[in-house]
C-alpha cells in the first residue's frame, strides 16, 4: 500500500521526545479536569434522558405518524448519545475521577446489546493497547472483514461488502459478538466451550435488550404495539449505522498506518504514541457534530489519551496536529461524506485479491522497526 | 408533623414495592429506575439514602450545622452513630463521616449533623461555605457502637472536645427526650467559650444535666477529673475528641480497670499524609484479608506478589481493567507523579504505588 511507505521513520531520541512531550499534554490536561467536564457529562445524561422519555412517550402514540417519527428520532438520538459520547466515554474510565457510581467505568451499563465488560475487554483493552497491529488489534476487521492491505487475501473476501454491509445494519449484534472471536473458533485456535461464560451474559443482556425494546415497550402501548415496535426497532437501526460510520471512519480511511508485531516488540511509550497517532483518523464537523459522535471524531486525540473526558479532545487537537506536523507524522482527517466514502471504496477494493505488489510492500514486511532506522521513502 | 411523615413513609414503602417490581426492572433495563426517579426528583431512590438540607445554621465561624431531610430509606440513627455523607464539591462526589448530632427520638424525622471547618480539608469548608437550603447530598444508613446500652446506668459522663461534641451532644439530647432519671455530667473541652456549637442549648438543657467547661482549669487529668466527678469510676462514659484527649482519657480508664466502662469514637483513622513517594508502609488488601509490606512497585504488582489475581490488561495506564477503590491511604501515580489521599477513590493498579499504609479494596 502505497501510503504505507510513505510512513515517516523517527529516531531514538524522537521517538522520546515525542513520548514526554504528549506525556506532558496528558498531565496538564489531568489537572485541568474538574467542575466543568463534570458539569458538562451531567448535561448530556440529563439530554439523553429526556430524550429517551420522550421517544418512549411518543412512540407509546406511535400509532400517529408524527408521533412516530419524532419519537423515532429522538430514540435514536437518545440511543446514539448513551452509546457514544455517554457510554463509550464512561467505560473509558473518563469520569472514574468523579468518584460518582452512575459515571464509573466499571459500574456503567449501556443501551445496547453488549454487556459492558466484554466491550471494556475487546475495546479498552485489546484495541486501545494494540491499535492497529495486525495478528493483535482485533478491530482491524473485526476476524470479519479484509480492512488493510497486509490482511492475506483469501477467496472468502470477496464478500468483503456484503459482510460490511450486514455488519453495518446489525452492529450492536456485531459488537455483541466480536468477544466470541468466532474466526479463531473456525480456525480451531479457541475452543466453542470456552467461551461459555461470555455467551451466558449476552443472552443475558442481549435477551434484556430486545425483551424491552421488542416486547415490553410495543406491549404497553396496547393497540400501538406495532408502531412501537417498529420505532425501537428503527432507532436501534439508526444507531447502528451511525456507531458503524463513525467508528469505521476511526481506523479505515486511507492514510491510515497499520503495524506488525514485530515493529511494536519492547514498544516505549514514545513509540506507542506515535502508533496511536498514525493509527487514527480524525473527521472534520460542527460541534453538534461532535456530540453526536461522541467526540470519536477526535480518534486522534481519543487515542492518545482514552481515559481524558472526550470534551477535551476539540480543545487539544490544533496542539496534537502541530505536534505531528513537527515530527512529519501524517494527521488524517476529512470531512464524513469523503471519509465514509474513503472506508466503502477500500472495502471494496480489498475484497480483491492485490493486483500488484506495491514497490515497498515486501520489503517492509517482517522487519523489526524498534532501533532500526529506516529510510523515509 | 410525625402523622404526615409515616404516612408518608408507607406511601413511600407502596410505591418502592412497584418501583422493584420485576416490570419496571425489566422496562428500565440497563441502567434501572433510580435513573428516571432522579429527574422527577433528585431525592428519589429506590435503595440509596438520601437527603436534602432543609436548614442551615453557622453557630460558630469554624462549624457548619445541617439539618437534612431523609429520603424513605433512611432506617434512623441511634443516638452517637454517625453517617457517610456524600457531597459534590467541585465535580468530584467526596465521602466524609460526620455524627449525626440529634436525639434519636426527634420527632419530624429529619437529623443534624454539625461540620467543623477542616482549614486544610476539601468537604468541611465546601459545607461551610456553600450549602444551602435544598442541596441534596448522598448518606449511608447510620453506622457505629458508640451507642447507648439497652439499659442505661444511673450516671452518664460524657467529655468531648472541639468538633468531638457532635456524637455525644446527640446521647445527651436522647438521655434528656428519654426523661433519663439519673445524672448527666458532660465536661466539653473547648478552645474558647465562642467555639461551642451547643453552648445557648446546653446552658438551658434539664436539671439533671451537668455541663462543665474544664478547659478554664486546664488541661485534662485524673486530678482534674476528680474535683468535677468524683465517682466517675461508677459512671457509663463516653469520649470523643482529639486525640490528644482521647489518649488521656483511656489510658487513666485502663490503668483504672475500668476501660469496659468507656466509650470512644475516633474522629480520625489515618496519620499524616506522606508527602513523598517514597514513605513505606502496609498495604492491606481488605477484600481478600491479605497485606503486604509495601516495595515501592505498583499495586498491581504487590498484588499479585502477595498471591492475588486482580483484573488486568495493558499495565500501562491505558485501558482501566485493573481500576479499583481505594479505601484510604495515600497513593502515587507513577506515570504524573501526582500523589492523592481521598478516601474511596477509584485508581488504577497498574500505574500507582502506595506511599505509606494504604488499604484497597480488592
Ligand atoms: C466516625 C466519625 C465521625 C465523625 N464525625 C464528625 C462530626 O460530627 N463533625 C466533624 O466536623 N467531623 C467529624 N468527623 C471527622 C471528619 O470526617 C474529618 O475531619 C474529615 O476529614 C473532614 O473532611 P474534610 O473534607 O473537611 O477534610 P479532608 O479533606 O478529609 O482532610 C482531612 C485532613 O487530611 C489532610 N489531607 C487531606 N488530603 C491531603 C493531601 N493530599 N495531602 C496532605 N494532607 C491531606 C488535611 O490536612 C486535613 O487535615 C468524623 C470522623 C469519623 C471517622
Amino acid at each position: 500500500m502505497a501510503t504505507r511507505a510513505r510512513i515517516p521513520q523517527l529516531t531514538p531520541e524522537q521517538f522520546d521526545e515525542l513520548g514526554r512531550e504528549l506525556d506532558a499534554l496528558r498531565r496538564e490536561l489531568a489537572d485541568d479536569l474538574g467542575e466543568q467536564d463534570a458539569a458538562y457529562i451531567r448535561r448530556i445524561l440529563a439530554l439523553q434522558q429526556r430524550f429517551e422519555f420522550a421517544g418512549r412517550a411518543l412512540l407509546w402514540a406511535g400509532w400517529f405518524p408524527p408521533a412516530w417519527l419524532a419519537g423515532t428520532a429522538a430514540l435514536s438520538i437518545s440511543k446514539i448519545l448513551d452509546n457514544m459520547e455517554v457510554g463509550h466515554n464512561v467505560m473509558h474510565g473518563q469520569y472514574d475521577w468523579m468518584g460518582d457510581p452512575a459515571l464509573n467505568s466499571k459500574m456503567f451499563e449501556w443501551d445496547t446489546v453488549c454487556p459492558s465488560e466484554q466491550w471494556r475487554h475487546t475495546h479498552n483493552y485489546v484495541h486501545h493497547t494494540y491499535t492497529n497491529i495486525l495478528g493483535k488489534d482485533r478491530d482491524i476487521g473485526y476476524g470479519l472483514l479484509r480492512m488493510v492491505d497486509n490482511q492475506r487475501w483469501r477467496p472468502y473476501y470477496l464478500g468483503n461488502p456484503v459482510y460490511a454491509f450486514v455488519l453495518m445494519i446489525a452492529f450492536e449484534w456485531g459488537v455483541m459478538l466480536h468477544d466470541l472471536e468466532f474466526d479463531r473458533i473456525l480456525s480451531g485456535r479457541r475452543k466453542w466451550s470456552d467461551t461459555k461464560a461470555l455467551r451466558r451474559r449476552m443472552w443475558e443482556k442481549g435477551g434484556k435488550q430486545a425483551l424491552k425494546d421488542y416486547v415490553l415497550f410495543p406491549l404497553l402501548s396496547g393497540p400501538g404495539a406495532i408502531a412501537t415496535l417498529t420505532g425501537n426497532a428503527v432507532a436501534n437501526l439508526v444507531r447502528n449505522l451511525w456507531a458503524f460510520s463513525i467508528i469505521f471512519c476511526g481506523h479505515f480511511p486511507d492514510g491510515v498506518a497499520d503495524f506488525t508485531e514485530e515493529e511494536c516488540e519492547d514498544e516505549t511509550r514514545g513509540h506507542w504514541y506515535y502508533r496511536q497517532m498514525l493509527g487514527s483518523a480524525n473527521i472534520d464537523g460542527g460541534k453538534l457534530f461532535h456530540i453526536i459522535a461522541g467526540n470519536l471524531s477526535f480518534q486522534i486525540e481519543h487515542h492518545l489519551f482514552p481515559d481524558i473526558p472526550a470534551r477535551r479532545y476539540q480543545q487539544i487537537a490544533p496542539r496534537v496536529r502541530e505536534i505531528s506536523e513537527r515530527y512529519g507524522l501524517t494527521y488524517t482527517t476529512g470531512p464524513l461524506g469523503r471519509q465514509v466514502g474513503k472506508v466503502w471504496r477500500k472495502i471494496f477494493r480489498l475484497a480483491l485479491p492485490p493486483r500488484h505488489r506495491s514497490p515497498f510492500g515486501t520489503a517492509r514486511r517482517g522487519r523489526p522497526l524498534s532501533g532500526v532506522r529506516r529510510v523515509a521513502a | 408533623m410525625v402523622l404526615n411523615s409515616s404516612l408518608a413513609r408507607a406511601g413511600w414503602r407502596r410505591a418502592r414495592k412497584v418501583l422493584t417490581s420485576r416490570a419496571v426492572t425489566a422496562l428500565t433495563v440497563p441502567h434501572g429506575v433510580d435513573r428516571y426517579l432522579g429527574l422527577i426528583n433528585p431525592l428519589w431512590s429506590v435503595n440509596e439514602v438520601r437527603a436534602v438540607v432543609t436548614d442551615v445554621a453557622h453557630h460558630t465561624p469554624s462549624t457548619v450545622t445541617l439539618t437534612l431531610r431523609p429520603n424513605g430509606n433512611w432506617r434512623g440513627a441511634q443516638a452517637g452513630q454517625h453517617v457517610r455523607l456524600r457531597v459534590d464539591v467541585d465535580g468530584v462526589l467526596r465521602t466524609r463521616c460526620f455524627s449525626v448530632a440529634c436525639s434519636a427520638h426527634r420527632a419530624d424525622g429529619l437529623i443534624e449533623i454539625t461540620a467543623k471547618v477542616n482549614p486544610a480539608g476539601t468537604v468541611s469548608g465546601h459545607l461551610k461555605r456553600t450549602a444551602r437550603p435544598g442541596l441534596v447530598v448522598g448518606l449511608s444508613q447510620a453506622e457505629g457502637n458508640f451507642v447507648l446500652p439497652a439499659a442505661v446506668p444511673e450516671h452518664v459522663l460524657l467529655i468531648s472536645g472541639g468538633s468531638g461534641v457532635t456524637p455525644v451532644m446527640s446521647i445527651l439530647r436522647t438521655l434528656v427526650d428519654r426523661r433519663h432519671t439519673g445524672r448527666i455530667t458532660f465536661l466539653h473541652y473547648t478552645a474558647g467559650p465562642g467555639d461551642v456549637v451547643y453552648r445557648d442549648e446546653l446552658a438551658a438543657t434539664h436539671p439533671g444535666v451537668t455541663v462543665v467547661y474544664p478547659r478554664q482549669h486546664g488541661r485534662f487529668s485524673r486530678e482534674q477529673l476528680l474535683r468535677f466527678v468524683p465517682d466517675y469510676a461508677e459512671a457509663l462514659s463516653y469520649c470523643c475528641g482529639p486525640p490528644s484527649l482521647m489518649d488521656a482519657v483511656t489510658s487513666l480508664w485502663r490503668a483504672e480497670g475500668i476501660g469496659d466502662r468507656l466509650r470512644v469514637e475516633r474522629f480520625t483513622t489515618q496519620g499524616l499524609v506522606p508527602q513523598a513517594g517514597d514513605a513505606v508502609g502496609e498495604v492491606r488488601f481488605t477484600r481478600s484479608g491479605v497485606s503486604a509490606r509495601g516495595d515501592g512497585r505498583t499495586l498491581l504488582d504487590q498484588a499479585e506478589a502477595a498471591g492475588l489475581r486482580p483484573d488486568f490488561g495493558c499495565r500501562m495506564g491505558v485501558c482501566h481493567t485493573c481500576t479499583s477503590v481505594k479505601s484510604s491511604g495515600s497513593v502515587r501515580n507513577v506515570l504524573t507523579g501526582t500523589i492523592t489521599a481521598e478516601p474511596g477513590e477509584q485508581i488504577q493498579l497498574c500505574v500507582t504505588a502506595p506511599c505509606g499504609d494504604v488499604e484497597l479494596d480488592i
